[in-house]
């Protein structure tokens, strides 16, 4: 980590913490040093107003390094993840070359500490080429410099059903966990937005709900019979959300996340055309949207992830058939879990930690993120001004501007980022760090 | 109105203002010297990304006819498979001055995103989106059902309470969505009839009435209007249905079928027929069938639809 942190003690004035109590937040080193009231030191920043919380982990980014960095780098995107109070993202496996083996993870991780404004830690490939026929050298990537925990064939599902099977056992053996982006492939070919009411008019190839719904159904009676753990990417549906409550009422190790979309978004929005709403999953209905926020705040679903997914202007500057899946993320996480959890009055801060820095970490096993705001922890901390309302802009840190929320109002903005002791983000602006 | 892009975008009123403005456009098409002025100096582009020699000319026509300049440009393939982009070609033909674009592409949505772009400052007229909308096939069928039931009193009229079924894939029918939408506005009762795997799975938002079997439609509902849909064969190797035999058994038309009909209902097709398939020879080419009438009156449709978008003065205070 870059040495600048060594010299950093400062002390965070008047935070709110997730409880609702007003505390002082002292730092020293990369280190939070003390919490409690009247604390002091040469430089005191006034956080009155401001909630504190643990720095937010991401499960699921696409940060495009290496082969697509017209879309997005591990500068820009972890940029945007302090902007939008992240610590740590996991960087999606589906680059070119493929994160399938231990030199591309450790490229992946060495990119993100030279960037300095997050931890990065890469997700290796399920398997070779994301092509679901051959595990990829899953122990080579868990024993290299990344010790990569997650894995995931995200873009595609691993639908083979033994592969899926072996790579659940074998993960087993260095504690990792299989991320499933679930889609039956046959259900889905051509697929181009939910299919329901709105895909019968629109003309557009629809994706059932029952083809995310049958491989989540599948893989949670997989790790049943393995005894192992799965994690699920992206829940989109009511179904979904009533299967993982059953698999977790049984007992079985599964844990699923949201996005920000599927939490705040539906397929009405197809109706423009415009393809910054094509996503995958496709954006459901708001029924579905009601299920998972639901679930969310039930604890059936453990985390939000923003599967933030930069595309260039010409892959979305077209018919939406041609269009590429995907949208950003990262910088309106947090304004959407606030908007769920907060403002609908039926959820905590204390819960939106859990779901945006704590759960995520515990699942992929970061041990230094994810944290309690406590004495001897890592100084991975944000400070979100929750009174704010704020209309979203198109500007942002990602290379991209596949923003579907441009336009919209929407509760909270980060007001600082402090990564492993120094502030990566200072008044909602990016602060310059590290080697760059 | 300066697109034309869905059939649900009219209002009843002005559905039937531009099938009284096509009643016009038929004299003219009657008459020795089949030309009008109305849009010299005009530019119109057909841009046809997909082929469908019928629509072009049918256009192209209409567009001579009203002393348009033409020009046709066929873009061999879209962006999906690395040909031109919308994009560019749109750009290309903004920059030829094109007043019109008149557009065929294989994408549900490709008008919608040439209107809303920026790209392009013309008209856009939706040719027939993916499988989406074909609002002037929807229209020119309109205006064959009126003129076959109110014949040369047909000014004015709406379809009410004509009741049309419209047999076949409707799952991935343009024409049977654009027809949905100006039917219900006309004021007719619409049914559907398909097998299960041709309907959408959720067809809640249709403005229609159901059916599976056409023989039970036939019979309980008497219909003043069947419109026979095309199977395009894509279909027929994906397990919508077991054989095209078998379709043609249950949902094709025939001459059995024929006889079932009142006398004074109408056959439709929106062409090209798949002859022994969804339509059989006796009733393509029987009294009740409008085949080659829909053909005629798409020129004199289309010719509406491009007066009532172009023509200077009266877009002077159109929405
Ligand atoms: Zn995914």
């Amino acid at each position: 980590m870059p040495a600048k942190s060594i010299k950093e003690n400062y002390v965070l004035k008047n935070v709110m913490l997730a409880d609702g109590s007003s505390a002082d937040i002292q730092v020293v080193g990369d280190k939070i040093s003390a919490i409690g009231s009247g604390l002091e030191a040469e430089r005191q920043i006034d956080c009155s107003g401001l909630v504190a919380l643990p720095g937010f982990v991401d499960l699921h980014t696409h940060l495009r390094e290496p082969g697509f960095e017209q879309s997005e780098t591990v500068l820009t995107g972890t940029q945007s993840a302090a902007l939008g109070g992240f610590t740590a993202v996991h960087a999606m496996a589906n680059t070119m070359p493929v994160a399938d083996t231990a030199g591309v993870v450790e490229q992946v991780a060495a990119l993100g500490t030279e960037a300095g404004y997050a931890d990065v830690y890469p997700i290796g490939a399920v398997t070779v080429g994301l092509e679901g026929k051959q595990l990829a050298e899953l122990g080579a990537m868990a024993n290299s410099k990344a010790q990569v925990k997650v894995f995931s064939d995200d873009g595609k599902c691993v639908y083979d059903p033994v592969i899926m099977r072996r790579a659940l056992e074998y993960v087993k053996t260095f504690g990792g966990v299989i991320a499933q982006h679930a889609q039956e492939p046959r259900l889905t070919d051509g697929a181009q937005m939910n299919e329901g009411a709105v895909s019968a008019e629109l003309g557009l190839t629809g994706w059932p709900a029952v083809a995310e719904e049958s491989i989540i159904a599948r893989d949670v009676l997989l790790a049943e019979h393995v005894d192992s753990r799965l994690h699920i990417c992206h829940l989109s549906t009511a179904g979904s959300v009533e299967i993982i409550r059953w698999a977790k009422a049984r007992g079985i190790k599964v844990t699923a996340e949201v996005t920000p979309h599927h939490l705040l978004l539906t397929d009405e929005l197809a109706r423009t055309y415009d393809s910054v709403y094509k996503v995958n999953p496709p954006l459901r209905t708001q029924k579905d949207v009601e299920a998972l926020r639901a679930g969310l705040i039930d604890g059936t679903i453990d985390i939000i992830a923003t599967d933030h997914a930069p595309h260039p202007i010409e892959a979305k500057d077209c018919e939406w058939n041609a269009a590429a899946f995907g949208m950003l993320g990262l910088e309106i996480a947090a304004s959407v879990a606030q908007e769920v959890l907060i403002e609908s009055g039926k959820s905590s801060w204390t819960r939106l930690a859990e779901v945006l820095s704590k759960n995520p970490a515990a699942i992929a096993g970061d041990l230094e993120q994810g944290q309690e705001l406590k004495a001897g922890a890592v100084a991975n901390i944000v400070l979100i001004d929750p009174t704010t309302k704020r209309k979203v802009v198109a500007d942002s840190a990602s290379k991209s501007k596949n923003s579907p929320y441009v336009g919209l109002e929407l509760p909270g903005a980060v007001r600082h980022t402090i990564y492993r002791g120094y502030f990566t983000v200072e008044d909602s602006k990016l602060a310059e760090v590290g080697n760059n | 109105m300066k697109n034309l892009l869905s059939a649900g975008q009219l209002s009843g009123a002005q559905a039937v203002e531009i099938l009284d403005i096509a009643e016009g456009m038929a004299d003219v098409n009657d008459r020795e010297i089949k030309k009008l002025p109305t849009l010299r100096g005009k530019t119109v582009v057909n841009l046809f990304f997909e082929d469908s020699t019928r629509t072009r000319i049918s256009f192209e026509l209409a567009e001579k006819r009203l002393s348009a300049d033409v020009i046709n440009f066929t873009a061999k393939g879209s962006s999906v498979s690395k040909g031109e982009s919308l994009k560019d070609t749109a750009q290309t033909l903004e920059a030829m001055g094109a007043d019109a674009v008149v557009i065929r592409h294989s994408a549900s949505g490709a008008a919608n995103v040439l209107a809303n772009s920026g790209w392009i400052n013309g008209s856009i007229i939706n040719a027939g989106d993916g499988t989406h909308e074909h609002p002037t096939q929807a229209l020119l069928d309109a205006y064959t059902m009126r003129k076959r039931i109110h014949g040369s009193a047909s000014m004015g009229k709406t379809l009410e309470g004509v009741k049309v079924a419209i047999v076949g894939d409707i799952l991935h029918s343009r024409v049977a969505r654009s027809n949905l939408l100006l039917l219900n506005t006309l004021g007719a009762d619409v049914h559907f009839v398909a097998p299960p795997t041709l309907l959408p799975s959720d067809s809640s938002n249709f403005d229609a009435k159901l059916h599976y079997s056409l023989d039970e439609m036939l019979l309980k509902e008497q219909p003043d209007v069947v419109m026979m849909l095309r199977i395009q064969t894509e279909r027929m190797n994906a397990s919508f249905f077991p054989t095209e035999r078998e379709y043609a058994r249950y949902w094709g038309f025939n001459a059995q079928r024929l006889g079932q009909l009142k006398k004074s209902a109408i056959l439709m097709h929106p062409g090209p027929m798949n002859r022994g398939l969804e339509i059989d020879a006796v009733s393509a080419d029987s009294a009740q069938s409008t085949v080659l009438e829909q053909v005629a009156n798409g020129v004199s449709v289309r010719m509406a639809v491009l007066y009532t978008l172009l023509s200077g003065e009266r877009n002077a205070n159109a929405s």
